[in-house]
C-alpha cells in the first residue's frame, strides 16, 4: 500500500472537483462527502504509516512515480511522491486534524448558504497540502505550495461580501507570491546548477557546489518559507487572514499550511547543512518572529488575532529549531506536530466561543464563560496548559527540547527562546482570564451557550492529543523516527544539567502567568479598550502589529503606486505621445500643403501657366547651356 | 513665316489671359478654344516650314480632341447652370480642399 | 494539399457566410460559420495522422510556383511549432464564434460580415503559420490587417475608427519595413543564383554582417510591433479597448502570435548571427515589457485595456524565452504562445460577458458580482489565475520553462523577469477584488449568471487550461523536436549546465 501516496491526494481532490461542479442538489450532503473524503485519506494514511513503521529504519522511504509531468529539452520533471518518515507524520497531521476540522465545520458553517463550496475549498486545501508534503520534486512541491496558497486565498476571502475579507485574501496571496519569488528562483538555481529539481538529487549534490551557491539556495528557500509561514519580513498577512472563517484559521493558519515553511527547511536540510550562513539567517528569522509574534499577542483584544500572534511566535520557535541544524530538525517537527494539535484546539475553541457570542471577537466583551461553556473551557484549558509547557503536556516536551537545543547553540538565542516562553505564558494567561474568568462583560442580547456535539467532539479529541502527544518524545522516539529523513541528530552538551534548564523554564513561565494574573486576574478589565494615547508605547506598537504594514506600505506600496501612476501617465503622454505626435505632425504638414487648393478654377489655371513657364524656361536654360 | 507664328502667339496669349481673368464659363471655354486654335496655327506653320505632314496630323488630332472636349465641357456647364443658375467658374469651388 | 485545404475551407466558408441572405434573426450565417470553424478544427486534428511527431523538420509540405517572374512560390509546410500555432487558431475560432453568438443581435444586418470576417481571419492565420515562402508569408501577414481593420472599425465600440486606423497604420509601418527586407532578400538571392523566396533556400544565403543585421531589423521591428514589444505596444490597448471581445481574442491570442512565431521562423532561422547580436538588447526590452505591462495593468480601470496590457507583459515572457537561446526556454515560449492564447481568450470573453451585462467596461462600475453570478466569477477567477501562472494551470509550465531556461543564460534577466509573477498576482487579484467582491454595486444588482451557451463556449478553453496544466506532454512532445533544429541553426547552443564538481569550473560559471 505504500505506493499509494497519489491516492491520498486524489481522494480529497476528487471531492473538491465533485463539489465544485455538482449543482445545488448536493447542498444537502456535500459537506458529508467532503468529510468522508478527508477521513478516507486519513485512514489510508494511517494504514500506510503503520506499514512504514513495520519496515527497517533505513527502508522507510518509498518513492512512487506517476509519470512525466514536464519533459522539455534538458528540463525533466516527474510526477513523483515520497512517503517517508517525515512526510508520513505530516500526512497524519494534515488529514487527522483536517478531518476533525471538517467535522467541526459541519456545525460551524451550518447556516452558511455557501457551505458546500466551503467544504470543496477545504478538500482542495487538503489535497494541495498533501501534494506539498509528499512531493519528491521541488516543482511538484511548488505545485502544492501554490495550491495551498490558492486554497488559503479562497478561504480567507470566503465571506467575499466583506471588503476587509477580500482585501485580506489578496494581501495574503500577494505576500505569499513574494515568497514564491524566492521559491521559483531557488528551483531555477537548482536546475541551472544540478540539472534537476528532484528533492533527493538536489540534496545529494548540494555538498559538491561552492558554499555561495548553497547559501543562495538556502536564502531563496528561506524567502519562500517566510512567505508561507508568515515569518519576518513577510509576516504582515497572517493577522489579516483571521478574516476567514475560524475553522480555516485553525486548519490553515495555525496547524498546517503556515508550518509549510518549517517543513521546507527541514526537507531541504542538506542545503542548510551545507551553508552555515543560511542557517544563521533561519535562526535570525525565527528569533525575530518568535519575539515579535509574542509581543503582538500580548496587546491584541481580538481573540483570533491574539492567537494568530501566538502562531507566528510558535512558528518562530520551529524556525529557530530548524535553523539549529541537525541538533534541531527533529525538535522543529516535534513542536510543529504538538503545536498543530494544541493551536488547532484553541482556535476551534475560540470559534466555539465566538459561536456562542454572536461572532463577537473582542475579548473585552467576554468574561466568565467557563460556566456557560464548560466543554469549550476545559478543552481550551488543556490547550492553554500545553502551549505553556505545563509538565506532562505535549508542549512541555516539545518546547523544552527547543530551548535546550537553542541554549546549546548560543546562549543569546537560548535566552530569547526562554524569554519567549515567559511572554507566551503571559499572553495566554491574559487570554484565558479575559475570556473564561472574571465578571461577565457580555453585550446585550448575547446568550452564551455550549456548542453542539459536532463541534465539541473534535475539541475533546484535539484536547486529548494536546495532552498526550508528548509520548512521541519518550525514549527519543521522534528523533529516531525522523533520522532517515533528517539525518542523525547532534546533541550539544550543556554546561548545566537538563533538569536545571527545565526548572528555569518553569520558573520563567510561572513568572509570566503571575504577571498576567496581577494585571488581568485581580483587576477588573475595562470593557472597552483604552485608547492608544493612554497605553504604553509597547502596547501601541503591538496593536499596530509592530508597524509591519506601515513599513511595507512606505517601502513598497506607496512607491509602487506612484510608479504605476507615473507609468500610466508616461505611457499615454510620452510613448504613445510620440506615436500620435508624429501622426499629428504629418497632419499639420498636409494642412499647410492643402492651402493652395482654393477651389478656384482660375487660380489652378494660373498655376498651370506658371508651371508651364517654369518648364519652358528650364528647357531653354538647358538648351542654351 | 514669322507673321504666322506671331499671330499664333498673340492668339494664344489672348486666350490665356481670357482664361485667367474671365469668370463666365462660356467665355473661359471660348478662350481655351482660342488657345487650341493658336497651337493649331503654329503646328500647320511649322509643318509648312519643315515640308512634312506631321504638324498637319497633329492639328487634326487637336481638332478632334477639342471637339470632344467642347461636347463634354458644354454638357458640364449646362448641368452646372441648371443646378446653380450661374455659369461663373468661381462659384464652382466644391473641390476646395 | 492538406494545408491548402485547411486554408481553403474557412475561406470558402466565409464567402458562403457573406453571401447568405440577410435575415432578421441572423441565425443561419451563425450556424454556418460555427459549422465551418468546427470542420476546420476537425481537419486540423486530422493533420496529426500525417504528421510524424518525432521528426523535427517541415512536413505536409507543398510547393507550387506562383509568380514565376520573381520566383515567388505558394509553399506551405509545418513543423511542431507551426502545428501548435495552427491548433491554437483552429481551437480558438469555434470558441470565439460560440461566445460571440449574440454580439450582433442589436445589428442583425452586420451578422454576415462579422462572422465572415472572423473566418477570413482564421484562414489567413493558418496560412501565415504554414507558409514556408517568405513572399507567401508576407502577403498573408499583411492581409490579416484587412479583416481586423474592418472588425474593429466596422463592428467595434467606442473610439473604434481611431483605434482601427491606429492599428492599421502602426502595423503597416512594420509591414513596410519587412517589405524592404523581403526585397533585400530577393536581391540577394538573385545575385546568388536565381530569385527565390523559399525558406529552405534563403537559409543558405550568404550575406555580409551589416546586410544581415539590416535585414534582420526589418523583420524584427515588424514582429515586435505585432507581438507588442515595449515601446511599440501602444496600439494594442487602444485596439483591444474598442474591439468586440471576439475580435480581441483573435487579434491578441492568434494574430499577435504571428509576431513571436515570425521571430522564431524568420528572424532566428534566416539571420542567426544578427539574432545573437541583437539578443542582449531584445532581452532587456522583453524584461521591460514584462514589468512595464504589469505595472500599467495595475493602474488600469478599463477591463479590456487591462487584459491587453497583461498581454504585453506575457509577450515579454515569450520574446525573452525566444531570445534566451536555450532549448528549454524556447520550448517554453512556444508552449507559452499556446497557453497565453487560451488564458487570454477566457479573460477577454468573460470580460466581454461582464461588459455586455453592465454596459460599461470600467472596473469601478462593478462590485460584488460574485454574489449574484458565482459561475461567472468562478470562470473569471480561473482565467485570472491562469494569467498569473498558478501551478496546476497550463500557463505555469510555459512560464516556468521560459524563466528556468533564461536563468541558465542570464541570472539578472531571469531574476528581474521573475518579479513579474508578483506583479501578475497584484493586477489579477486587484481586478478580481474590485469587480467580484465587496458589497453589491447599484449597477451590478441585475446581473444574471452565465447562460448555458456561454458556459459551453468557455468550457473547452477551461478544460484545456486545467488539463494542460497537469498533462502538458502531448503539446511538449510536438514542440520539442521542432525546437532542436532552430537551436542548431542559431548555433549558440544551450548554456552549459553549471553543475561544477570541482571549483575551477565553478568560478567560470560564476562569471557568466
Amino acid at each position: 500500500m505504500l505506493e499509494l501516496s497519489w491516492l491520498l491526494i486524489a481522494i480529497p481532490l476528487a471531492g473538491a472537483a465533485l463539489l465544485l461542479t455538482w449543482g445545488k442538489e448536493s447542498d444537502r450532503f456535500g459537506h458529508l462527502i467532503a468529510t468522508a473524503c478527508s477521513a478516507a485519506s486519513f485512514v489510508l494514511g494511517l494504514v500506510m504509516f503503520i506499514q512504514l513503521a513495520g519496515r527497517d529504519p533505513e527502508d522507510r522511504s518509498v518513492t512512487e512515480t506517476l509519470g512525466t509531468w514536464i519533459d522539455a529539452g534538458a528540463f525533466h520533471v516527474e510526477f513523483s511522491f515520497t512517503f517517508d518518515t517525515l512526510s508520513s507524520l505530516f500526512v497524519l497531521l494534515i488529514t487527522g486534524v483536517g478531518t476533525l476540522i471538517h467535522v467541526y465545520s459541519i456545525g460551524y458553517m451550518a447556516h452558511d448558504p455557501r457551505r458546500r463550496r466551503f467544504f470543496a475549498f477545504l478538500n482542495l486545501f487538503i489535497a494541495a497540502m498533501l501534494t506539498l508534503v509528499l512531493a519528491a520534486d521541488y516543482l511538484v512541491l511548488f505545485l502544492g505550495w501554490e495550491g495551498v496558497g490558492l486554497a488559503s486565498y479562497l478561504l480567507i476571502g470566503f465571506w467575499q461580501h466583506k471588503p476587509s475579507a477580500a482585501a485580506a485574501a489578496k494581501k495574503a496571496f500577494v505576500l505569499n507570491r513574494v515568497g514564491d519569488l524566492g521559491m521559483a528562483l531557488a528551483i531555477m538555481t537548482m536546475f541551472a546548477w544540478f540539472g534537476t529539481t528532484s528533492i533527493a538529487a538536489v540534496n545529494a549534490q548540494v555538498h559538491s557546489v561552492s558554499g555561495n551557491v548553497a547559501t543562495a539556495l538556502g536564502l531563496l528557500l528561506l524567502l519562500g518559507a517566510c512567505g508561507k509561514s508568515a515569518q519576518f519580513p513577510l509576516q504582515a498577512w497572517l493577522l489579516d487572514a483571521m478574516e476567514g472563517p475560524t475553522p480555516v484559521s485553525a486548519l490553515i493558519h495555525a496547524a498546517t499550511m503556515v508550518t509549510a515553511g518549517v517543513y521546507l527547511v527541514v526537507r531541504s536540510h542538506d542545503v542548510f547543512d551545507a551553508s552555515p550562513t543560511a542557517r544563521n539567517f533561519v535562526i535570525a528569522v525565527g528569533f525575530i518572529t518568535l519575539l515579535a509574534g509574542a509581543w503582538i499577542g500580548c496587546t491584541k483584544d481580538d481573540i483570533k488575532k491574539a492567537l494568530a500572534g501566538s502562531t507566528m511566535s510558535q512558528i518562530g520557535y520551529m524556525m529557530l529549531a530548524a535553523g539549529l541544524g541537525p541538533a534541531g530538525y527533529a525538535f522543529a517537527i516535534f513542536h510543529l506536530l504538538t503545536h498543530g494539535f494544541f493551536k488547532a484546539n484553541m482556535f476551534l475553541g475560540a470559534g466555539s466561543v465566538m459561536h456562542g457570542m454572536n461572532d463577537d471577537v473582542d475579548m473585552r466583551h467576554y468574561g466568565g464563560l467557563s460556566k456557560a461553556m464548560p466543554i469549550t473551557f476545559y478543552t481550551f484549558g488543556i490547550g492553554y496548559l500545553a502551549i505553556l509547557g505545563f509538565p506532562g503536556t505535549s508542549g512541555f516536551f516539545s518546547k523544552d527540547k527547543i530551548i535546550e537545543a537553542a541554549l546549546g547553540h548560543n546562549i543569546w538565542v537560548g535566552l530569547a527562546a526562554l524569554l519567549g516562553a515567559g511572554i507566551t505564558a503571559f499572553y495566554m494567561t491574559r487570554l484565558m482570564l479575559m475570556t473564561f474568568f472574571g465578571q461577565k462583560r457580555w453585550r446585550e442580547g448575547v446568550h452564551p451557550h455550549e456548542s453542539p456535539a459536532v463541534m465539541t467532539v473534535p475539541l475533546v479529541i484535539l484536547a486529548a492529543l494536546s495532552l498526550l502527544a508528548g509520548v512521541m518524545a519518550l525514549g527519543d522516539w521522534i528523533e529516531e523516527w525522523l533520522e532517515p529523513a533528517t539525518g542523525h541528530p547532534v546533541h550539544h552538551e550543556l554546561a548545566v544539567p537538563i533538569w536545571v534548564v527545565t526548572v528555569i523554564v518553569l520558573v520563567v513561565v510561572a513568572a509570566g502567568v503571575a504577571l498576567a494574573w496581577v494585571l488581568y486576574g485581580r483587576r477588573e478589565i475595562a470593557d472597552t479598550a483604552p485608547a492608544d494615547s493612554e497605553v504604553s508605547v509597547f502596547t501601541r506598537a503591538g496593536r499596530a502589529e509592530l508597524y509591519g504594514n506601515n513599513v511595507n506600505d512606505a517601502l513598497v506600496g506607496r512607491p509602487a503606486t506612484h510608479l504605476t501612476r507615473a507609468l500610466v501617465w508616461a505611457d499615454a503622454k510620452v510613448i504613445d505621445g510620440l506615436v500620435s505626435g508624429s501622426a499629428d505632425r504629418i497632419g499639420e504638414i498636409s494642412g499647410e500643403l492643402r492651402k493652395p487648393q482654393t477651389g478656384f478654377v482660375r487660380s489652378y489655371a494660373l498655376m498651370v501657366l506658371g508651371g508651364a513657364l517654369v518648364v519652358l524656361l528650364g528647357l531653354l536654360a538647358v538648351t542654351l547651356a | 513665316m514669322t507673321e504666322y507664328l506671331t499671330l499664333s502667339m498673340l492668339l494664344f496669349s489672348i486666350g490665356a489671359v481670357g482664361v485667367l481673368v474671365r469668370r463666365n464659363a462660356i467665355v473661359v471655354f471660348m478662350c481655351v478654344e482660342l488657345m487650341l486654335n493658336a497651337t493649331n496655327l503654329a503646328f500647320v506653320s511649322f509643318a509648312r516650314q519643315h515640308g512634312n505632314l506631321d504638324g498637319q496630323v497633329a492639328a487634326f488630332f487637336v481638332m478632334v480632341v477639342a471637339a470632344a472636349e467642347v461636347t463634354i465641357g458644354l454638357a458640364i456647364i449646362v448641368s452646372i447652370y441648371r443646378t446653380r443658375r450661374t455659369t461663373s467658374v468661381d462659384e464652382a469651388n466644391l473641390l476646395k480642399a | 494539399m492538406m494545408l491548402s485545404l485547411l486554408i481553403a475551407v474557412p475561406l470558402l466558408g466565409s464567402i458562403v457566410v457573406a453571401l447568405l441572405p440577410r435575415s432578421a434573426d441572423g441565425l443561419l450565417p451563425r450556424y454556418v460559420a460555427f459549422g465551418v470553424s468546427v470542420l476546420t478544427l476537425v481537419m486540423s486534428l486530422a493533420l496529426l495522422s500525417r504528421f510524424d511527431i518525432d521528426s523535427g523538420g517541415y512536413q505536409l509540405t507543398e510547393d507550387y510556383e506562383w509568380i514565376g517572374a520573381i520566383g515567388a512560390h505558394w509553399a506551405l509546410g509545418v513543423n511542431g511549432i507551426g502545428l501548435t500555432m495552427i491548433f491554437l487558431t483552429t481551437v480558438l475560432v469555434p470558441i470565439v464564434l460560440a461566445a460571440s453568438w449574440r454580439d450582433k443581435e442589436h445589428d442583425p444586418a452586420g451578422t454576415n460580415s462579422y462572422f465572415a470576417l472572423m473566418l477570413v481571419l482564421e484562414a489567413l492565420a493558418i496560412g501565415v503559420f504554414a507558409a514556408t515562402d517568405v513572399f507567401t508569408f508576407y502577403v498573408l501577414f499583411e492581409a490579416t490587417l484587412i479583416p481586423i481593420y474592418f472588425l474593429i472599425g466596422g463592428h467595434g465600440t467606442g473610439q473604434r475608427s481611431y483605434a482601427a486606423v491606429k492599428f492599421l497604420v502602426y502595423n503597416l509601418v512594420g509591414g513596410l519595413l519587412m517589405l524592404a527586407s523581403v526585397v533585400g532578400l530577393y536581391v540577394l538571392s538573385t545575385q546568388q543564383g536565381g530569385a527565390t523566396f523559399l525558406h529552405a533556400d534563403l537559409m543558405n544565403l550568404e550575406m555580409s554582417q551589416s546586410t544581415e543585421r539590416l535585414l534582420f531589423l526589418g523583420f524584427f521591428i515588424a514582429f515586435a510591433i505585432k507581438a507588442p514589444l515595449w515601446p511599440l505596444h501602444t496600439w494594442l490597448p487602444d485596439a483591444a479597448g474598442s474591439a468586440t471581445p471576439g475580435t480581441s481574442v483573435l487579434m491578441v491570442s492568434v494574430i499577435d502570435k504571428i509576431g513571436t512565431f515570425g521571430m522564431i521562423r524568420w528572424c532566428l532561422e534566416l539571420f542567426p548571427g544578427a539574432s545573437e547580436w541583437a539578443s542582449p538588447v531584445v532581452l532587456v526590452l522583453a524584461v521591460i515589457s514584462i514589468l512595464y505591462g504589469a505595472l500599467l495593468a495595475i493602474g488600469q480601470d478599463d477591463l479590456r485595456r487591462l487584459i491587453a496590457l497583461t498581454s504585453v507583459s506575457h509577450f515579454g515572457f515569450i520574446i525573452m524565452g525566444i531570445f534566451a537561446f536555450s532549448s528549454v526556454s524556447m520550448t517554453g515560449s512556444v508552449l507559452y504562445m499556446f497557453n497565453h492564447g487560451l488564458s487570454t481568450a477566457v479573460l477577454f470573453l468573460v470580460a466581454g460577458m461582464m461588459i455586455t451585462r453592465r454596459g460599461s467596461a470600467r472596473i469601478s462600475d462593478f462590485g460584488g458580482v460574485q454574489k449574484v453570478a458565482p459561475v461567472l466569477s468562478g470562470v473569471l477567477l480561473v482565467g485570472g489565475l491562469s494569467s498569473l501562472s498558478l501551478p496546476g494551470l497550463a500557463p505555469f509550465i510555459s512560464e516556468f520553462l521560459v524563466l528556468a531556461g533564461t536563468f541558465t543564460r542570464s541570472i539578472p534577466i531571469a531574476t528581474a523577469a521573475t518579479l513579474g509573477i508578483v506583479l501578475a498576482a497584484v493586477y489579477i487579484l486587484l481586478m478580481y477584488q474590485r469587480t467580484m467582491t465587496g458589497p453589491l454595486n447599484e449597477g451590478t444588482a441585475g446581473f444574471t449568471d452565465l447562460s448555458r451557451r456561454e458556459v459551453g463556449s468557455l468550457t473547452p478553453a477551461l478544460v484545456l487550461i486545467i488539463g494542460l496544466g497537469f498533462v502538458p506532454q502531448p503539446l511538449l512532445a510536438v514542440i520539442d523536436p521542432a525546437v532542436e533544429p532552430v537551436m542548431s541553426t542559431v548555433g549558440v547552443g544551450d548554456p552549459p549546465q553549471r553543475a561544477p564538481i570541482d571549483l575551477a569550473d565553478q568560478t567560470e560559471g560564476d562569471h557568466e
